[in-house]
């Protein structure tokens, strides 16, 4: 159903939304208690949440809402102080307004938020706020100056001096032109121009006097502090950034107002579309694209220019549609990575460790689709770093680090692949308690030589948890092996580097789409196949020599290096004799490299992936399928999977020979 | 309409169905199920799949699996003829509904089966496994078979092994 036909619906939307911006606003404040701005955008959200929903009939929501915003009220107010308390209840509060807009939350859960709600605004009103509130905007200095009318003469550029004040804070400048002649008796050389200035910030008489340092002796300056008359309530006015003591109204006003409209105007170019909208277009363009490739076939065979010229038209085109389309699905990582900043306070409240986040790239755009299936994942990952890799502040002390501990969640695009990189700088993964782990639970043998990354990749397996105690967070053994399968399904890798004492390092490799993948194409007997091309390293020719002689064993050397190759024609079975010029493809899968022999290289294919049916759902060895310019369908490797699956046959191969 | 297990006979005792041939035997589905007939197709083979549905076609931009129901009746492999058609049909295995695409000899008719006609699957004189039909009903002096499509393909989607690696 649309929103536009259900008005609760919209409704829903909207609270979701506002609720969103208000705990953001709220997380911040919790950084900077004194930041009247988010103290504002905060109480807006929760008065238009009040109101709205009173509008569309959520009374409890409502009447729930105004005892937060009242509070809010007196903090911008000045009356109360916001404290950590204070912002940590609304932040229940801010949950339990989401239940009271889902409709069922028991009454009894926002009453006692409310009580927590009261007694924390007791206590902040208690410290009752040293003033603080009237804002450091406050603070500044007037000043007018006029340059002697040689100044240019001698070299004084007064545009850098005035660069260089507004370097050192904000500042509005005013030009005043009394001493400015008529037109006949204007020596052009001479600077005749003054300057009123309003320096508004925490700086020093001395550093204004420093940016005038060449040229004081001879100038006309005056230097006055900024009137401090109205500290009081005008401080928290709505604007808090307009410009105080106007020194020319406006000019104050005139710089404000483009720059709400802008705001206005950005907003209204943004349309709701349900995301099933976005997938049945996607699914559209795909088959547009499949039937211009069958068009632009039928066109290459013949010999009617008109239709060839059409048919060059319409590939531009459909290649156009389907590069907007892709980019309409794009959304920025930092929708998924703002919704962790929850999960810190909240993980940092449960372990009692000082966990900050630090988010980098969050304009990096990846598909709308991977992005949700995302959201587990590094929550898993997330909760594993807090709880078993970040240390309690004392032991980071005493380890020589910083007391709190850092999450850092980065994202950047990296051809056509997005990688997110977790890094906490905590204690390090145990590999020596990995592998004693590994031992116990029989997934290597005692003594067995393991690389340290298949060590560390061990605790994706199912049932793999080094936490000695489990935990509330994590340490059940369950979560890692979820989060590799979700991975993999999104066609993705997972590395983990872990320095001990220094902390670990989780890289996912996501492609940044699910719908188009660019391929190999291949041909293997009579079927034709695609290879991500993500995961091709290079391509050459299987000479009848290495043909022969491999019989006994199928490995190459390649730059000095073995590398094991599968022939497809055996593995899938296909009867049909080798092509006399065979070709490897050579592939990679995280450290292992392997080469794939088929019959022909048929080219580059840029397509759209369509899924299997569940009939073929257990057939591991392949991705999905994708139709081929002349309508046949072509069988997607899934390369992992391949190689895992042939894995068994070589092992038997050599048990019996 | 549903596909059930003992065929949902109407009030009047009829069953309207599309018959077709396949390798001498003459079959018959609920003509509900019926989505599509086509002419045959280049298919494609997927390597590893059960013989059951070992090939796939694009039916409009779909990929749908290719089922030949002959290995299920202990039938030999046969070359397509001139009067092979594809049956593309729906199908809900499990809750999940999908396209399937029967292979026939040729396609007969839509015409309607009668309860009164429909006999058990009897235990003995049958080659085939049992649980694979749902019901027998004499027509005209011939047999026509009713495969339990939902017994075949449930055993294709209910085994689906997880393999699992770790690179």
């Amino acid at each position: 159903m649309s929103a536009a036909e259900d008005p609760t619906a919209a409704f829903r939307i909207e609270a979701g939304e506002l609720l969103e911006q208000v705990e953001q606003g709220l997380l911040d404040l919790g950084h900077r208690l004194d930041d009247m701005n988010l103290v504002n955008a905060v109480f807006r959200g929760l008065h238009t949440l009040k109101g709205s929903g009173a509008m569309f009939g959520f009374d409890a929501l409502a009447a729930f809402t105004h005892h937060c915003e009242s509070a809010f009220d007196r903090v911008r107010k000045g009356d109360v102080r916001a404290t950590p308390e204070l912002v940590s209840v609304i932040l229940s509060a801010a949950d339990h307004m989401r239940t009271l807009v889902d409709g069922d939350a028991p009454a009894a859960h926002g009453q006692a938020i409310l009580d927590r709600l009261a007694a924390a605004v007791d206590a902040a009103a208690g410290i009752s706020a040293p003033m603080a509130a009237p804002a450091p905007l406050k603070q500044g200095w007037t000043l007018s100056f006029r340059l002697p009318p040689d100044a240019m003469a001698n070299g004084t550029s007064p545009l850098a001096l005035l660069d260089e004040l507004r370097e050192l804070c904000e500042a509005t400048i005013v030009a005043t032109f009394d001493k400015v002649p008529a037109l006949d008796d204007l020596n052009p050389g001479h600077c005749l121009v003054g300057w009123d200035c309003t320096l508004i910030g925490d700086i020093s008489r001395e550093a204004i006097e420093d940016v005038f340092l060449f040229v004081m002796d001879d100038m006309d300056i005056t230097i006055t502090p900024l009137a401090v008359e109205d500290a009081g309530a005008e401080a928290v006015d709505e604007e808090a950034q307009a410009i105080p003591v106007a020194v020319d109204a406006p000019v104050a006003a005139n710089d404000a107002s483009p720059r709400g409209a802008a705001a206005n105007r950005s907003q209204g170019e943004h349309v709701r579309v349900p995301a099933e909208r976005l997938d049945e277009l996607m699914d559209r363009v795909g088959e547009l694209v499949i039937a211009q490739s069958r068009l632009s076939q039928l066109a290459g065979h013949g010999q009617d220019l008109s239709l060839r010229s059409v048919s060059e038209e319409i590939e531009r085109l459909a290649g156009e549609m389907r590069d907007t389309m892709m980019i309409l699905r794009m959304v920025p990582v930092s929708t998924l990575f703002g919704r962790f900043r929850r999960l810190i306070h909240d993980l940092a409240n449960e372990t009692g460790k000082a966990i900050e986040l630090v988010t980098e790239g969050e304009t990096t755009e990846v598909d709308k689709t991977v992005i949700e299936r995302l959201f587990d994942p590094l929550v898993h990952i997330i909760r594993n770093s807090c709880d078993h890799g970040l240390e309690k502040a004392e032991d980071r002390i005493a380890a020589g680090k910083a007391p709190s501990g850092v999450i850092r969640l980065s994202a950047h695009q990296a051809g056509g692949e997005v990688l997110i990189t977790i890094t906490d700088d905590g204690r390090g993964i145990d590999v020596e308690r990995v592998r004693a782990k590994a031992e116990a639970n029989g997934l290597i043998q005692p003594g067995q030589v393991v690389s340290e990354d298949e060590l560390l990749g061990l605790i994706f397996h199912p049932g793999f948890s080094t936490a000695a105690q489990v935990t509330n967070l994590s340490g059940r053994g369950v979560g890692m092996d979820v989060v590799k399968r979700t991975i993999e399904s999104l066609r993705g890798s997972i590395v983990v580097k872990s320095v001990s004492g220094q902390g670990s390092t989780i890289t996912l490799r996501i492609p940044l789409t699910l719908a188009i993948i660019e391929g190999l194409l291949v041909r293997v007997g009579e079927g034709r196949y695609v290879i991500p091309l993500a995961a091709v390293e290079e391509c050459l020719e299987l000479s009848l020599e290495e043909d022969l002689r491999s019989r006994g064993r199928s490995i190459i050397t390649l730059r000095e290096r073995l590398v094991p190759f599968l022939r497809l024609r055996d593995l899938f079975a296909t009867g049909t004799k080798p092509d006399t010029y065979q070709k490897i493809v050579v592939v990679g899968t995280g450290s292992e490299r392997v080469g794939l022999v088929v019959d022909q290289i048929v080219g580059n294919h840029q397509t759209v992936i369509k899924a299997m049916s569940p009939l073929h759902r257990n057939v591991a060895a392949f991705a999905g399928a994708t139709i081929l310019g002349d309508g046949s369908v072509a069988l997607i490797l899934d390369i992992a999977q391949l190689i895992a699956l042939s894995q068994p046959r070589e092992e038997r191969r050599l048990a019996a020979g | 309409m549903p596909y059930h297990k003992v065929p949902n006979w109407t009030p009047e005792n009829g069953l309207e169905v599309l018959t077709f041939g396949l390798g001498g035997e003459t079959f018959a589905l609920e003509a509900g199920i019926v989505r599509e007939i086509l002419d045959m197709m280049p298919v494609t083979m997927v390597p590893g799949a059960d013989p059951l549905a070992a090939s796939v076609i694009n039916f409009r931009g779909r990929i749908v699996p290719l089922a030949d129901l002959r290995g299920a009746f202990g039938m030999e492999a046969q070359a397509n003829t001139a009067d092979s058609r594809i049956i593309v049909i729906e199908l809900d295995v499990n809750g999940d509904p999908f396209l399937i695409g029967l292979t026939a000899d040729r396609v007969n008719e839509v015409t309607v089966l009668h309860a009164g006609d429909s006999e058990e699957v009897p235990v003995i004189g049958m080659r085939w496994p049992r649980e694979n039909v749902r019901c027998l009903v004499r027509r005209g002096g011939d047999v026509v078979v009713l495969p339990d499509l939902t017994a075949l393909f449930s055993r294709l989607t209910d085994d689906a092994v997880e393999t699992t690696t770790i690179h």
